[in-house]
């Protein structure tokens, strides 16, 4: 199994979503994060202090799916999410070890 | 245009001049004084027109700039001094702006006596004068639609201390301030005894007795009271510039009251005030978001507040004393100035004026204050008389202002010491960091 951690643009979130349902995976956890790579930041002016946010807000989606799903899965992700523009996001992919369902007690892909 | 005051039973024909002194104090009329129920039914709308400028409209427009942690304790604060500005007005405060004169000639070119402690004397029947002869209004409706004025002006005072200062501190300061600076300048400004109005100093709704001395206080208390912690070094950005703007339509509104009542009639004048107040206003916000342009940065949203803001405040001493065109000039030009005062002048001198107290009350209240004794030549569409003398006017208009500005900034640094002594002046850092919502009020603004 892998765990994949993906970075994308807020406004994007949807696409993915709907390209990763017509893929089959079942399900996803959704932050709303801030953080830095290597788009600029904004600055703000409020009656002349000036601040400048160098912390951009980011989606992070979490998912765990099974050996054979995890290239389609970073493929659809990938291509989904691109606007092509600096500040597209990253695709983290991680072994995952276990996997439990709380109701029912299974274990492994049939988890997930 | 001399505004008097018949006490009821003893029909003294006591002046409380508002806006001009240029004409001879007229004699008290000698017949009762009418009491007209269109006027009065004005100045009861006005009154509470005023109340909403401060709750909900200062209260919000002054909470919305600070941080997300502190949104209650603006609030509260703001709130709370108006309160007890209201009782202490009829405790002594009406008495000492606009009660009887004291018999020493001195004495009563600053405060009134107090003989009216706790409206004593005042009755259902009492009546407060207009500027039109023999018209006058209810003296309980005067008193309303006055104490109105010292809840806000305390309230806007607030704004340069906020987030940091002890709610029990901002408390007594505001008992104090009221007492020995609010009291006092509303008299000389506005009783026919006082200095500013004996000086034929033009101030029609309020441009010295509110704004600057609202301002300056708040410089002072400020410089006194120090920096918040991470000023210039953190984020303090305006925590919900919707509630900001929210506040300032509600104070737009609200200060028809202030103006256009200041007429203490439903007529012409009350009509020009009310002019005045939308395009002095308008003229501000768009010059303000001007400047920003100007200067190289976007026109913004806090921008167009401040200008709102800003051109309210020039035009109160000028609401029935210049024509539309002088209006639009001043509100525009004080728009200009109140930029650079918060984005330069501030920025210069490094003192935290929280959320721009000083710099749009004091500094608009200023450049309204001495542009009245410009925009009132009948050259430029003012209400002025054909003997009228520019440059006398503007003597008188700057002599009061100064005179003002000194005023404040020695009663506000008396009132600070004291709250000082009294209460400690400011919050412990730990609950300066958590934010005074919740170590001052033990809530928070927003429960997600």
């Amino acid at each position: 199994m892998k765990f994949i951690i993906a970075i994308i643009k807020p406004f994007k979130l949807d696409e993915v979503r709907d390209a990763l349902s017509a893929l089959g995976v079942a399900g996803m956890t959704v932050t709303e994060v801030k953080g830095f790579g290597r788009q600029k930041g904004q600055t703000e002016i409020y009656r002349g202090a000036e601040y400048t946010t160098n912390m951009l807000p980011k989606v992070k989606i979490e998912l765990a799916v099974s050996d054979a799903m995890a290239a389609q899965v970073v493929e659809t992700i990938q291509q989904s999410a691109s606007t092509a523009a600096i500040g597209d996001g990253k695709i983290f992919v991680l072994d995952l070890a276990s996997a439990t369902r709380i109701r029912t007690g299974e274990t492994g892909d049939t988890a997930l | 245009m001399i505004r008097k005051m018949l006490c009821g039973a003893g029909a003294l024909g006591m002046s409380l001049a508002v806006s001009t002194a240029a004409f001879a104090q007229e004699a008290a009329a000698a017949a009762a004084p009418t009491v007209d129920k269109g006027d009065t039914a004005w100045m009861m709308t006005s009154t509470l027109l005023v109340l909403m400028m401060i709750m909900p409209g200062l209260a919000l427009f002054y909470g919305g700039l600070a941080r997300t942690k502190n949104m209650l304790s603006v609030m509260t604060q703001v709130g709370a001094v108006a309160c007890l500005a209201m009782l202490i007005w009829v405790a002594y405060g009406y008495s000492m702006s606009f009660g009887n004169d004291f018999s020493s000639d001195f004495l009563k070119q600053f405060i009134s006596n107090f003989d009216k402690s706790f409206l004593k004397g005042v009755t259902a029947d009492s009546t407060a004068a207009t500027f039109s002869e023999g018209v006058a209004i209810p003296e309980y409706v005067f008193v309303c639609f006055q104490m109105t004025f010292a809840a806000i002006t305390v309230a806007l005072v607030l704004g340069s201390v906020v987030e940091r200062m002890k709610f029990s501190a901002v408390m007594v300061f505001g008992a104090i301030w009221l007492t020995i600076v609010y009291f006092p300048v509303a008299h000389m400004v506005w009783a026919g005894s006082g200095l500013f109005f004996k000086m034929g100093a033009l101030d029609f709704a309020g441009g010295t007795v509110v704004h600057i001395n609202a301002g300056v206080s708040a410089l002072v208390a400020a410089l006194i009271l120090g920096k918040r912690i991470g000023y210039g070094k953190e984020i303090m950005a305006p925590h919900s510039l919707t509630m900001t703007g929210i506040g300032t339509g509600l104070l737009w509104v609200g200060w028809f009251g202030f103006n256009a009542g200041s007429a203490l009639e439903a007529n012409g004048s009350a009509g020009l005030a009310m002019m005045n107040t939308f395009v002095a206003t308008a003229a501000a916000g768009l010059a303000w978001m001007a400047t920003e342009k100007v200067a190289g940065h976007k026109p913004s949203a806090l921008g167009f507040c401040s200008g709102i803001i800003a051109g309210l405040v020039a035009v109160t001493p000028a609401a029935g004393n210049s024509g539309p065109l002088g209006a639009i000039v001043l509100g525009a030009l004080a728009a200009v100035i109140c930029y650079l005062a918060v984005t330069k002048l501030k920025g210069k001198f490094g003192y935290d004026d929280a959320l721009d107290a000083f710099g749009v009350h004091g500094i608009g209240g200023m450049i309204g204050a001495i542009g009245t004794g410009v925009v009132y030549s009948s050259a430029l569409g003012g209400p002025a008389g054909a003997d009228w003398v520019m440059a006398d006017q503007l003597k008188t208009q700057v002599l009061a202002v100064v005179t003002t500005i000194v005023w404040a900034t020695v009663g506000t640094a008396v009132s600070i010491y004291v709250a000082k002594a009294l209460t400690g002046l400011r919050v412990s850092p730990e609950v300066e960091r958590e934010g005074l919502d919740l170590g001052e009020h033990g809530e928070r603004a927003y429960n997600y």
